[in-house]
């Protein structure tokens, strides 16, 4: 069953390999993870939809919070959150279609970011769902080339970010 | 001051005494510092080894041991005895050197990825490459690996970090916010726990290596005998009770008594406190303590609730959660002391019973060595004072079966990993920390030929270790699962040769001899405790011994198999 992870963490270099490698080591499949810095240039946000067995869902994010570069790990597969996904597309569009697919991605609330003779580049977000149409709507347009950015997630809940207060190091008398 | 004194300038300021090591090419700087330093470095002759040492040194006294490796096959040597710390969470630091930073990538002679192959058996690691990240590197690292769940922690440091001219740069405090220790425990579980406490009928304490790590083997008493409640340890538990506490049951589990399994299933309250329900005690889980309600207290979230949902999840370090519920307990003790006084009599009759009908006893022949016997005669030099650091296999069993430990501390063996070759290597750290200490390292004869080569670092050091082979010419466990679980097709599970251990001794210098006959067995040990300098003592015995009680895997604990089925008689 797919979990929607959403993490918090220290943009550190092998942060991310402590992340991923606890879900390789347990065998779970990433279906999607997408990760950037936050307004603090010393945290990132990760996304992760990974393929977990429901009883071992609890246990993955208690893993996850022990890791110490990482600040917060919450499961939002369920729960007041908004999910979104953007997708690029790139659709081969003869001279006949070129209007009825303008027209189609409009419904998706799509939009063309570049045009040529060959065809357009279209770029839509939405939910995951949403996003299958429309790349099934557009492929029987013709050829097409698919680059999906994996689900991104804001929770709508204000969840307390618990953190560990600095720790001051008792002051041992110089050895050397 | 270059990078490699910043490194020991912070080993000392975390009063580090002795690196248990081995040197290499990116090293080298490091090894120059060590020259004009006061801490100890003690060469072993692998870097395994060198992370057992590091354990013993710490399992020992509780203090963080310190390992030292190269980079490559230095560093991915040390592996096993990371991932063996991260099992049993012993607090210990290990520094790597890796290659200059601008060599990382490009397959340069011994370059490994250290850090990454480090990852997953290090409760954190560190690749360092200036010398401005070193003290707080190093000093994180000490604060990681000797708080919460303690672990292994792994500094990986480039020569060129070494090499780097600079100062140390003092670290005030550690702020790591995603490292979040729960210490204290939730006061209204707490109160909960100790209602629940008062209101069973058959409590039975189950108690890990967590009383050892928290250091609460007296509030641990203080609780048993608060409440009257019989108490198993575990294998990483042993010393946590007193053996000779008469609360005190046994180890449960595949090799645990028939009381301790038995105890196990009955209760109506299960005390989890500082286990993490390891499959080898549980047995098959959906019979295990299928009557009990379940307090787990442990420092680790994802331990609470992994296996088995508690009633009562308590997070929290296990002393100071039991000093708070000894003192909820003692608060409400008028009242509820004598609450079920009938029942809970009754429930140590039975536990009584259950030790007279199949109590762990010493085996004997005059014909052969038995096992069971050896462990017995060291149990008497030892009378429960004594340091035993185990190999792994019959022999671990055996022992932690039938020595007595009346202190934390004194039972050292690999319980989670289970590495061969740990119990020569991790006797000869534990000999450096207590250097007091009478210090057995008792290993089979598989897992003894797996630590050789540091029979040369107790004879460079002279350790007072008595080396302990429990010599039955097998891989006793191999062969005790394939006799009774693949037909008896025996299949690399015989050592055939085995070195003259007068003459291996001899050729580092100290003393060894073989004993085989039983009416010798006691005299010989005498001897090897008289010693004043480390002794091998080889002891054959009998090869054919299983151990029992036994709980085939996926099996009920209470269905265990309490002795080898006997021979049908013809008429």
């Amino acid at each position: 069953m797919l979990q929607l992870i959403s993490l918090l963490m220290e943009n550190k270099p092998g942060a991310l390999m402590r992340v991923t490698g606890l879900l390789s080591a347990r065998g779970y499949n990433i279906e999607s993870l997408t990760v950037a810095r936050t307004l603090d240039p010393e945290l990132s946000r990760m996304s992760i939809v990974v393929d977990v067995e429901p009883n071992q869902r609890a246990q993955v994010i208690k893993q996850m919070n022990k890791l110490i570069n990482v600040l917060q790990a919450t499961d939002s597969t369920e729960g007041p959150a908004v999910r979104r996904e953007l997708v690029l597309l790139r659709v081969r569009a003869s001279m006949q279609n070129r209007t009825a697919i303008l027209k189609e991605a409009e419904i998706f609330g799509a939009r063309a970011v570049d045009s040529s003779v060959e065809g357009f580049a279209l770029e839509a977000t939405g939910d995951p769902e949403k996003l299958d149409e429309f790349i099934d709507v557009m492929r029987s347009y013709g050829e097409i080339e698919v680059t999906r950015s994996g689900l991104v997630v804001v929770s709508l809940d204000s969840k307390k970010l618990k953190l560990a207060p600095p720790v001051s190091k008792e002051e041992v008398p110089q050895a050397i | 001051m270059n990078g490699a004194q910043v490194v020991l300038e912070c080993l000392a300021r975390e009063k580090v005494e002795v690196i248990f090591g081995y040197p290499g090419g990116v090293t080298l700087p490091f090894y120059d510092a060590i020259y004009d330093s006061p801490i100890k470095h003690v060469l072993v002759r692998h870097e395994q080894n060198a992370a057992f040492a590091a354990q013993g040194y710490s399992r020992a006294t509780g203090k963080v041991g310190v390992c030292c490796a190269t980079s490559g096959p230095g560093a991915t040597n040390l592996v096993t005895g990371l991932v063996d710390a991260m099992m049993d969470s012993i607090p210990i630091v290990a520094i790597t050197g890796q290659v200059t930073s601008k060599l990382i990538g490009s397959d340069a002679f011994q370059e490994a990825d250290t850090f990454g192959i480090t990852r997953s058996g290090t409760k954190h690691n560190f690749l360092v490459k200036t010398l401005a990240e070193l003290p707080r590197a190093i000093h994180e690292a000490f604060h990681i690996a000797s708080t919460g769940r303690p672990g292994p922690v792994l500094v990986d440091i480039t020569k060129d970090a070494f090499q780097a001219n600079g100062h140390y740069t003092p670290v005030s405090s550690i702020h790591l916010p995603g490292y979040r220790v729960y210490t204290e425990g939730h006061s209204g579980q707490i109160r909960r726990a100790a209602q629940a406490m008062w209101e069973a009928k058959r409590p039975f304490v189950y108690a890990g290596g967590g009383i050892i790590h928290a250091g609460a083997h007296d509030e641990l008493r203080q609780l048993v005998e608060m409440i009257d409640a019989p108490a198993v340890t575990t294998l990483m538990g042993l010393g946590g009770l007193a053996a000779d506490h008469p609360n005190f049951v046994s180890m449960p589990g595949m090799h645990g008594s028939y009381a301790a399994n038995m105890g196990m299933t009955e209760t109506d309250l299960l005390i989890a406190l500082g286990s993490r329900f390891d499959d080898r005690v549980t047995g098959r889980l959906a019979a295990f303590a299928p009557h009990a309600k379940v307090i787990h207290v442990d420092i680790d979230p994802a331990e609470v609730g992994k296996i088995r949902t508690p009633d009562v999840p308590i997070v929290g370090d296990v002393k100071k959660v039991l000093q708070k519920i000894l003192e909820e307990l003692e608060a409400t003790a008028p009242q509820m002391k004598s609450k079920n006084s009938t029942a809970r009599a009754a429930w140590w009759g039975q536990i009584k019973e259950w030790q007279r009908e199949h109590p762990l006893e010493p085996v004997f022949s005059t014909d052969e060595i038995k096992p069971q016997h050896l462990m017995a005669e060291i149990d008497r030099l030892s009378g429960g004072e004594a340091i035993v650091c185990s190999d792994v296999g019959q022999h671990q069993m055996w022992a932690a079966q039938l020595i007595r430990f009346n202190h934390p501390r004194l039972w050292i063996n690999s319980g989670g990993l289970g590495s061969m070759g740990f119990g020569v290597p991790s006797a000869l750290g534990a000999q450096f920390s207590r250097p007091d200490k009478l210090v057995f390292a008792i290993c089979g004869d598989g897992g003894f030929q797996m630590s050789i080569p540091e029979l040369a670092t107790i004879a460079n050091f002279e350790l007072p270790v008595k080396i302990i082979v429990m010599n039955n010419g097998y891989l006793g466990m191999i062969r005790q699962w394939q006799e009774l679980f693949y037909n008896n097709r025996l299949c690399a599970a015989k050592l055939d040769t085995f070195p003259d251990p007068e003459k291996l001794a001899g050729a580092y210098g100290f003393k060894g001899r073989t004993v085989e006959r039983p009416s010798q067995l006691r005299q010989a040990l005498e001897e090897a405790v008289k010693e004043p300098g480390p002794y091998l003592l080889n002891v054959r015995v009998a090869p054919f011994e299983n151990v029992y009680p036994m709980v085939p895997a996926g099996g009920a604990v209470n269905e265990m198999v309490l002795a080898p089925p006997q021979p049908v008689e013809v008429a």
